[in-house]
């Protein structure tokens, strides 16, 4: 046990390398430098100016020696410009150049600075996954026993009328794409010409005040959609516990139906939709960063949205290498898990 | 002229769809009249579920197919601005409507005084073009590659398949950040990753052909010529564009260039698909090889490759239909998406997701723009999942 979660660990980290090093190659192309030293210096530079201007904030080094910096495996560059002025990566928030520390990278918690909001990338990633983190508690809070419980009534009888509307019904919440049932939700309770006026159409005060009328209805599209999903793979371990043969010994027995359910089969039945919970974690990202735009709540994905829209390299870059490494964790906790939970791989 | 009641919306909206309706109905005759002939596809006529699904999806193809190929069924424009008519209530009478112009916008006006309707009704040329050929292409791509991978195993295994966990790992969205934008299509780069990626159906076809007919030399080199030449034409043409970094063929043998964003917006889905495809097609082929039937073929003496596209992939023919389905389905959200942030295609395409993404600013005072493109691909996706539902149901009770 402790061996496979090294092994995987180590396979984390270096799918976790490649990824940065893919995102900060993308990031890193000329066309995105060439407008980025536009935006910071002026629009009318021209070629010679822009590339003087990156090299003399180390851009035009080679891409490794970079990406080693930005890790912070690599001294930070430390240039004599063509302008006469002397920059130091790591002297960037007025700190003397030779009081700079010689590394500076996501290492060493150095993040960088973002063009966009001003402030650092750190305190910016901090406080926007605090608020997607009250966002993803309520989501699955509302997804993962709404889908379970679904999943259950409609796996315990299979065939039944029960079985039928509530499979259908999540395969309608699974064809329904976030910006489509977002965009429903919206006019059929938030509307200020028709509907029902329940709810609020954005969600911009849930982030200092998060009530039930202003917090519902992105919480609930990010749900809807996992919940389809999780429900049918629920269904279908389910349905395949209650057709075992210690569920019929159970009956033969004379034990009640709702004890088999309960105590027997869900115990095993779960073990499945576990991992596809964890697994949906990933795409649950993608909700966010639809819904966070839909509802203008700004939390991390509106700042992907940001950060990509302006050419904000390394906030883009930071906020990459926090949504690799959850999709990456979710995988390490789902394989865990999935043996932990599994008494037939646990024990061997 | 009078604005239209809810009524009479309802009944020209489905006067206007005729078209669809009569090809509908030959369809489901012939189809259920000759169910028994025709295989899987004619199973499906026996769950209800499925023929809704197919009802929904044969609904947008046909309407895709009049409204692209005959300029039937959308009334207006599509892009045409018709001033005084900015977000007009459905059922308003055209301002200063002439001689043969239809008279009523049946769905509204958007943010710019186009018809929602016809953008609706247009907007699903571009869905139904895109999603099963992009679907097509992942599935190419994740052939080409799966099924070695399951057969052979090893080394070569491995490094596919860290590479498709690799992609997988990306949040989708982040993905289309950083592919689809201005900037990176400045570099070249989707143009180089259609170079790789247009390049499967090729080599999935020579070798399709090849291990099936190496023993007839004459007749498969025909063939092979034949085929392999006329995809090797339309890659090229496809693959080669004027005013890109891949600008190779002169220009009077470049027949055909996507427009703009839309190659970007092909590839990007191809790629964010083929590594799931390729993963499905591995599971299958690990499983289907250790069978009879492919240790009767090894012993006769056959290719590997024979093997893997002549006896394994018929064989995981099931699954991967069922697959299909759903991953167009995927596709078109997939579209949606791009089209929801604004990426890829140009902003006044009628595309459904770039259509939500203009009404979306003002939703809270004027839904209609919004509701139909949402609606529309709702309908899509839920056919086609449907439609994988009745298929697998179907597929799997013989």
């Amino acid at each position: 046990m402790g061996l496979f979660i090294l092994r995987r660990l180590a396979v984390m980290l270096f799918t976790a390398l490649c990824l940065t090093f893919v995102v900060f190659f993308l990031t890193n192309l000329y066309p995105n430098l060439e407008k980025l030293a536009k935006t910071q210096g002026n629009f009318r530079m021209s070629e010679a100016e822009v590339s003087s201007w990156l090299g003399n904030r180390g851009y035009s080094d080679n891409i490794f020696s970079k990406y080693g910096q930005w890790l912070g495996v690599v001294p930070g560059y430390v240039i004599e410009g063509t302008d006469g002025e002397t920059r130091a990566r790591c002297a960037r928030q007025g700190v003397a150049i030779d009081d700079a520390p010689r590394f500076c990278g996501v290492l060493q918690g150095d993040w960088g600075f973002s063009t966009v909001f001003k402030d650092g990338n750190g305190s910016i990633i901090a406080t926007r996954l605090a608020l997607t983190g009250k966002l993803m508690f309520w989501v699955l809070m509302v997804m993962v026993p709404g889908a379970l419980i679904i999943g259950v009534l409609a796996g315990m009888r299979e065939g039944s009328r029960t079985d039928r509307s509530l499979s259908t019904a999540s395969i309608i919440t699974t064809a329904t794409p976030e910006y489509v049932s977002g965009v429903i939700f919206i006019a059929i309770f938030a509307s200020s010409a028709v509907g029902l006026k329940w709810f609020k159409g954005t969600a911009t005060s849930a982030m200092s005040d998060a009530n039930f009328e202003n917090f519902f209805l992105p919480v609930i599209t990010i749900a809807l959609y996992g919940i389809g999903y999780i429900a049918r793979m629920t269904r279908a371990s389910m349905t395949e516990v209650m057709t075992a043969q210690y569920i019929r010994t159970a009956r033969l027995k004379g034990v009640s139906f709702a004890n088999i359910v309960m105590k027997h089969a869900l115990r095993n039945a779960l073990i499945a939709p576990f991992t596809v919970i964890m697994l949906q974690i990933p795409w649950l990202l993608n909700g966010v960063v639809i819904v966070e735009t839909l509802f203008n709540y700004k939390g991390f994905g509106w700042v992907l949205v940001q950060a990509a829209g302006n050419n904000d390299v390394e906030l883009l870059l930071g906020v990459s290498v926090v949504s690799v490494f959850v999709v990456l964790l979710t995988q390490l906790i789902s394989d865990i898990g999935y043996v932990f939970l599994n008494p037939r791989i646990r024990i061997s | 002229m009078e604005p239209l009641t809810w009524g009479e919306i309802i009944v020209r909206i489905f006067i206007q769809f005729t078209p669809v309706w009569i090809a509908l109905v030959i369809t489901f005759a012939l189809s259920i009249s000759f169910k028994r002939k025709l295989g899987l596809y004619g199973k499906l006529f026996d769950s209800p579920i499925g023929m809704v699904g197919f009802a929904l999806v044969a609904f947008w193809i046909f309407t895709a197919f009049f409204t692209g190929a005959f300029d039937l069924i959308s009334t207006h424009d599509p892009l045409a601005q018709v001033s005084g008519m900015k977000n007009k209530v459905p059922g308003t009478p055209l301002r200063g409507a002439e001689e043969g112009d239809y008279s009523h916008y049946l769905m509204g006006g958007d943010t710019l005084a186009r018809d929602v309707f016809s953008r609706m009704v247009k907007g699903s040329t571009i869905v139904i073009l895109i999603a099963p050929l992009a679907t097509l292409f992942a599935f190419m791509v994740g052939i080409t590659l799966g099924l070695p991978a399951g057969y052979y195993g090893g080394r070569f295994d491995t490094v596919l398949s860290f590479l498709a966990n690799l992609v997988l790992a990306f949040p989708v969205i982040l993905l289309f950040y950083l592919l689809v934008t201005p900037e990176i299509t400045q570099t070249g780069l989707p143009n180089y990753m259609a170079a790789v990626l247009f390049f499967f159906p090729i080599i999935f076809c020579t070798i399709l052909l090849n291990s099936r007919l190496y023993t007839q030399p004459a007749k498969r080199n025909l063939y092979v010529a034949l085929i392999v030449g006329f995809i090797v034409l339309v890659y090229l043409t496809v693959v080669s564009n004027a005013g890109t970094k891949i600008d190779f063929l002169p220009s009077w043998l470049d027949f055909y260039d996507p427009a703009a964003g839309l190659l970007v917006v092909f590839v990007s889905v191809v790629f964010v698909n083929s590594p799931t495809v390729f993963r499905i097609v591995r599971g299958l082929a690990l499983d289907i090889k250790t069978r009879d039937y492919v240790a009767a073929a090894q012993t006769r003496g056959e290719g590997p490759w024979y093997i893997m596209l002549w006896e394994i992939l018929p064989n995981a023919r099931g699954p991967l239909i069922v697959d299909f389905c759903l991953r167009i389905g995927y596709t078109t959200i997939l579209l949606g998406t791009l089209g929801f942030f604004g990426l890829g295609l140009p902003p006044e395409s009628p595309d459904w997701g770039s259509t939500i993404n203009e009404g979306r600013k003002l939703l809270s005072v004027y839904l209609h723009p919004v509701l139909p493109p949402a609606l529309s691909l709702l309908s899509l996706v839920l056919g086609l999942n449907l439609l994988a539902d009745g298929l697998r149901e179907e597929s799997l009770r013989d």
